[in-house]
Formats: C-alpha cells, structure tokens, sequence
C-alpha cells in the first residue's frame, strides 16, 4: 500500500488524468461538431455530400490513430509549419485535440447514422411533406429523435475516446497519462506494479460510470413507438 | 436538386484544390520529396519488412484474442456463479483500460521480470496487449451471439437430455460462433490499427519504419501518407471481407450475421428500446 | 457439433505454431544473413540515428557501425559474417542479458550503474552534451541563452529536462521519439535548438537532407564515455576489444572514421578528450 501512497505523493497522477479528461472534452466537443455535418452530409439528397461524407468515414476510420497524431506533428506542424499556438505544450495539446476529433468524427458519424435508421421513414417524409427544407426537417424533426437512438453508440464512442487520449503522447503531449507513466516505469522500474495499477484502476474508475451514465440515459430518452 | 448537386461537389473538389496547392506552394509535391518516400528501396526495406511485421504482430494477436475471447465469453456465461462473477470482472477491467497502458506496463514487465522467458519484450507486449483487449471485446460478441439465438435452441438442447453446459458447448456456441465471425473480421480492423501502438515501445512496426525511413529523408509528410494509405487499403479489405463473410453464412446459423456499425468501439451491452 | 468447437481451437492453435516459425523481420536490413560459413557476431546498433547507427537501404552507416566493424574485423570476422540487431536505448542492458546480441555499439555511454548488470570495453569516444542550431543562428552559445527559446530532445530523455532544471527555466521543450525528427524540426525553423551529446548531433548535420542548415555549437557541458556494451563476465573479449580500439586509434582510422561521419560540419571532438584512452576490463 504504501507504494501507491508513494507514487501518489512523488509524481502527479492526477494532474495526468486531468490532461486526459481535458483532452477527452475538447477532443469529444470537436468529433461531435465535425460528426455531426458528416451525418447530415450522408443522409443529405445531394449525392455529392453524401460521397465525400461516405469517404471522409471510409478513410479516416481504417487509419491508426497513431499514424494521425505522428502525421499531426510530424508533418503539419514539423514540415508544414502550421503552428496552433506559440506555447509548445498547448500547441501540441491542441493538435491532439485535433486528432482525436477528427479521428472519432467518423465514429461519432456513424453513430448518429444509426440512430437515424432507428427514426422511422413517415417522419422525414412528413416533415418535408408540410414543406420544410431538407435542412430543417434534419435539424427539426429527424436529428433530435436521431440522437436519443444514438446515446448508447455515441457512449461507447466517448469512452473510446477517453482510453484513445492516451495515444496523445505520439504527439508529443508528455504531461497525460501514458506519457507520466512512461515516465515514472522509466525512473521507478522497482514500482512497475503499483505504477500500472494506479492508472489501469483510475481509467476503471472513469469509464464505468460513462457506461453506465449512457445505459441508463439511452434507456431514457429512447423513444417509444 | 442537380443544381445543389454541382454545387456540393464544387465545394468537396474546391477544397481537394486548395489542399493541393498549399502543399504545392510549400513545396511538398515536389519529386524530391516524393521520390524517397516512394521508390523500391523505401519498399525493400522500410515498407515492406515493417508491413511483414505489423501483420506478424496482428496475426498472433488475433489468434489468440479469438481464443481468450471464447474462454472468458464461456466463463461469462457459466453455471458457477464463481465463475461468472470473475469472468466479468476480467472482461470489464480489460475493456477499461486503454491498451497502449498495457503495452507499457508489458514492455517493462517482459524486459525485466520476464526478461529469461520472452525474447523480443516489444513484440510480445504488442501481441500480448492485443489478444487481452481484443479478447475481451470478443468474450462480448461471444456473449451477445449466444443471447441473439432464438429461445428454442437452447430449449431444443435441453429437452433432448443435455446438460446447460453441454447445450451452451454444443448447440448454442457453435452457431454463435459462426454468426459472430463477420464481427470477429472486422474486429480485426481494430487489431491491425492498434498494432500501430507498437511505435511507441519501439516495436518495427510499419509506422515506426516510416519513420526510421523518414528521419533519413526529412519528408515525413510523404511517408506517413503511404504508410497512412497501406494501412486504409488493408482495413478496406479486411472491412470488405467481413461482408461477404456475414451475407455467406447468414444461411448457417440460427444467429444473426451482422458486422457492427462502430468496429473500433467495444460494443456495451446493447440496449435496445423497449418495444410498446 | 462438439467436434467442429474442438476442430476450431485445433485450427486456432496449429495456426498459432505455424506462425510462431517465422522470426521478426528487420526493418531496413537486407534479410537473412546465413553466409554458410557458420561463424558470425550479432552487434547490436542504432538503426535510426544517421551519423551514428541508421539503417540506410541495405547498409549500415554511422561512427559506431564503422567502429563496431574496425573492432569485428580484428575479432576476425568479416563484414559480411556482421549480424546488426537494432537495440533502442532502453533495451539495450536487456539485450545483452539474454545474449540477442553479442556486443552493443549504440552511443552507449560508461555508466557505474549500468557496469552493476553489464560489461564495457572501452571508451572509444567521449562525447558531451552540446546543442544543435541554424547554421545562421548566433544568438544561442550555451545551455544558458535558451531563455524562451524552443528546444527539442527525445522523450524520456535527462538531457532537456537537465537545461530545464539547471541552466534556463524559461524554455519551451518538445519531446520527439528520435533525434532526426528533433533536427527536421530544426530544419523547418518549428525548434530553436536540439539537445543531446555532440558526436550524435554532428552526425545528424551531416545527412544530406541536412548538410549546411545546422551547425553544432561547440561547447560541451556534460562528458559522456561511449563504451562497447558486452555481456556480465566478458573479460576475455573486453581486453580484445580494447586492444582493437588502441589499434584503430593509433594507425589513424579513428581519426578517419570521426571525419567522415561528420564531415561538412565543421565538427570537431572535444580535444582534451580525444582520442581516450580505454579502461582496464572488470
């Protein structure tokens, strides 16, 4: 027991977290905008929206998170000069938004796509029946019902996301949890145990209750038919 | 409506364009760039051996997840409540905890206390890391595949004299198995993306030999842009696969075939809304 | 239907052994090296620090492959009778424990807690800590003038967080798996300066895709032994070893090998140094 006191009081674990938990919300925020036009791009009459929604999933969700975030820094930032701050660990915490954001974007997309398919055809139908454009029907009628279908797909996306903000440290994010750990095994090897069981343990800790937030939500908000 | 349609993809090619010039304008299209990042050497010698290993590592990891998965999805669903309450502890602490943790903690775990047994500390904290998150996402296709078979299965095995673990070995596993395989395919998508962790523990994976190749050349951009469509065309294929796979064997099973929508998210316990 | 779970784990496990036949393949390497000839070495090296050890097509290049293949030589085996293992940093101690390798050549610096689980022959340089920057850059001297500067070094290494704690505070740091992808950074004007012993910094100015763009500073602040890594109880081969490096330091190769791996840089080593002269073996 009183290693863990002593990893605990040495190194700043909960400071870790607290960059994951941070680059969960930001990154999470980001996906569910980007995802959310991907959706509407893919149930949108224009066959031209729905092809580049289609493809932009295809792509980006058969690519390693990792080879986005080494791409992130490696060629964006390295090669192209794309700098999103002047400080370097916000800078590179903001590119590891960016990559978890576009990476569960295409999650998020489908998600909310099956949650479409659980909104039955008569309600599109009826919405652009009485003249609403397409536009507003989605925005109105279809994405509110879409999302109370999508809660328990889009929980499983966030906590994936959650566990994925570790693979932040591919760029360059040394202060979140995978990178302190990397750290302290470094420099405690003699704590290897206690150093994996506090972070595997306080990922248990932060997951579950997600999980079962969005059961219990879904069950909910599902909507009767 | 065609008049949008020209639009929409006005707009989708604009941004291709404006894509394309940037980079050309920073001067990355050019054949100097291109040329290393492409020619036969970076093949014989980065892309290829990297490739080779990357699906060494998935290959491994796949077998042995599909059998961890069957052992912990029987054990999920054993008489013994023991046994079940232990099995779901398992299962749920390895689908928390993120596998790149693992792979950490099995690098330095392999390299030190394990250090006479396992030779290759990398490879094997990829593959073992691997086989227990995928494992366990697997024991909950296992799991669901035998609660989607229709009631009378099970009943039918059990009225004919067999035990309840008899009937869940010999009736009710079989058909999940085979209605799950399209999902255990594209799980493989899953295995192959998160092979690319390996990078982090230096493991020669594909990325990580981009990147070695990379750091001769100064042009990561180009190489990480083939590594990046190896691996698409790969998951493409894999994706493709299971497909096919589910639509062959929907005629074999009392299960439903389906490949899940999100493959890389361990799917929760469904729920479905409760039908009025 | 039992039989067909039984067959299916059946399948599973042979398709397990089957893999288990087939060795990691090696990237950058030209594949097997069975030569027939029944005698090689396995040295372990760097495989992606251009200028040191770095895997290039088929060839090995760098100062410690070039030494490592000196020293082989007079060992008596021939280049091609050469096995090269990659062995990153942290698992080099490892490697020479369950003897993957024979003899370690990787920018392995003489350390009293690393000669607690390994043998060194050896030193065959010593470098020291120094900074790489533009080549038009003249405002950084030292570890001192990186006040609000942005400096990069690999991850999880003590020579950044040392400028950190001991000479400016101020700094920006960026943590980066590899050396090479610290210095394209450079190259591309994203990082001021790049941290980490000097002969590994010469030897990254002097690939191609960098040669003119950057220049090393000069001003050592740390000495670094590099030593021949061997396994516990090697005491036989360290003073061959040794004798190796004497020779290879007397008939001028030294010398040699130090200029071409660094050449076009204007780097030299530091000469109250070099060329050192090596331990007695444990």
């Amino acid at each position: 027991m009183s290693e863990f006191l002593d990893i605990l009081k040495h190194y700043d674990v909960l400071g870790a977290f607290w960059v994951n938990i941070q680059l969960t919300f930001w990154g999470a925020l980001l996906a569910l905008v980007i995802g959310t036009v991907l959706a509407v791009m893919r149930i949108s009459p224009l066959s031209s929206l729905r092809w580049a929604g289609a493809t932009y999933v295809n792509i980006v969700r058969n690519t390693p998170l990792t080879v986005i975030m080494t791409f992130l820094v490696l060629a964006v930032w390295t090669q192209l000069k794309i700098s999103l701050a002047h400080d370097f660990a916000l800078n590179f915490f903001l590119f590891a938004v960016v990559g978890l954001g576009v990476y569960h974007a295409a999650f998020v997309c489908e998600a909310i796509r099956s949650g479409v398919n659980t909104v039955p055809a008569g309600q599109a139908e009826a919405a652009r029946a009485i003249g609403l454009p397409f536009l507003a029907a989605a925005r109105i009628v279809v994405l509110p019902q879409a999302f109370r279908g999508a809660v328990a797909p889009l929980g499983n996306t966030l906590i994936a996301l959650l566990k994925n903000s570790t693979v932040a440290v591919a760029a360059s994010v040394a202060t979140e949890s995978s990178g302190a750990m990397k750290t302290m095994i470094e420099f405690r090897p003699d704590y290897l145990w206690p150093i994996f069981l506090t972070f595997a343990v306080g990922f248990v800790v932060l997951v579950i209750p997600i999980g079962l937030a969005t059961t219990g939500l879904s069950r909910r908000l599902a909507v009767t038919r | 409506m065609v008049g949008g349609n020209i639009v929409g993809g006005i707009v989708v090619a604009g941004i291709a364009v404006w894509v394309l010039v940037v980079l050309a304008g920073k001067g990355q299209l050019s054949p100097a760039m291109w040329g290393p990042a492409v020619d036969a050497r970076a093949w014989q010698f980065y892309y290829l051996p990297g490739l080779e290993n990357t699906l060494r590592a998935a290959a491994f990891a796949t077998v042995g997840a599909v059998v961890l998965g069957i052992l912990l999805g029987m054990g999920r669903l054993a008489h013994a409540r023991a046994v079940r309450w232990v099995c779901s502890v398992v299962v749920e602490f390895l689908r928390a905890v993120p596998v790149l943790l693992m792979m950490l903690f099995l690098n330095a775990f392999f390299g030190t206390a394990m250090k006479d047994v396992v030779a290759d500390s990398a490879f094997t904290a990829v593959v073992v890391a691997l086989v227990l998150y995928n494992g366990s996402v697997i024991a909950e296709l296992v799991r669901s595949g035998v609660g989607n078979l229709p009631r009378g299965q099970a009943e039918a095995g059990l009225s004919v004299g067999l035990t309840p673990g008899q009937t869940l070995r010999s009736v009710q596993l079989p058909q999940a198995l085979i209605a799950m395989l399209p999902a255990v395919v594209s799980q493989l998508v899953v295995v192959l993306k998160d092979s690319a962790l390996g990078q982090i523990i230096s493991y020669a994976e594909l990325l990580r030999s981009a990147q070695i190749l990379a750091s001769g050349g100064g042009n990561p951009l180009q190489v990480l842009f083939v590594a990046a469509v190896l691996f698409i065309l790969l998951n493409n294929l894999l994706s493709w696969v299971a497909h096919r796979l589910a639509r062959r064997l929907s005629g074999r099973t009392a299960g439903r075939t389906q490949v899940p929508v999100t493959p890389d998210v361990a799917a929760r316990r469904t729920v479905r809304p409760a039908a009025a | 239907m039992r039989k067909k779970l039984t067959g299916l784990v059946a399948l599973a496990a042979t398709a397990a052994l089957t893999l288990s036949a087939c060795s990691s393949a090696s990237v950058g390497s030209s594949g097997g090296s069975s030569d027939g000839a029944g005698k090689s070495i396995k040295i372990g090296v760097k495989f992606d620090q251009p200028g040191l050890g770095y895997q290039d097509g088929s060839k090995h290049t760098g100062f410690d492959v070039d030494v490592a293949t000196y020293v082989a030589e007079k060992l008596g085996y021939k280049p091609s009778q050469i096995t090269w293992v990659e062995s990153p940093s942290a698992q080099r101690e490892q490697m020479l424990q369950n003897h993957q390798v024979d003899m370690i050549f990787a920018t392995y610096s003489i350390t009293d807690a690393r000669k607690q689980v390994v043998d060194f022959a050896g030193p065959y340089f010593v470098a020291g800590q120094d900074l790489l920057v533009a080549s038009n850059n003249t405002d950084i001297t030292g570890p001192e003038s990186l006040e609000g500067k942005n400096l990069c070094s690999v991850t999880g290494s003590t020579s950044a967080q040392k400028i950190k704690d001991q000479y400016s505070k101020g700094v920006n740091l960026l943590e980066r798996p590899g050396y090479a992808e610290c210095v394209t950074a450079l190259v591309a004007g994203q990082v001021d300066a790049v941290t980490t012993d000097d002969i590994i910094l010469a030897g990254l100015a002097a690939t191609p895709a960098n040669k003119g763009k950057v220049k090393v500073v000069g001003h050592p602040f740390s000495t670094e032994n590099y030593g021949v890594g061997l396994p516990k109880g090697s005491k036989a081969t360290c003073e061959k070893v040794n004798a190796a490096i004497k020779s290879m330091i007397d008939d001028g190769t030294w010398q040699k090998l130090v200029d071409k791996n660094t050449a076009g840089t204007g780097y030299t080593p530091n000469k109250q140094e070099n060329p050192p002269a090596q331990d007695a073996c444990a």
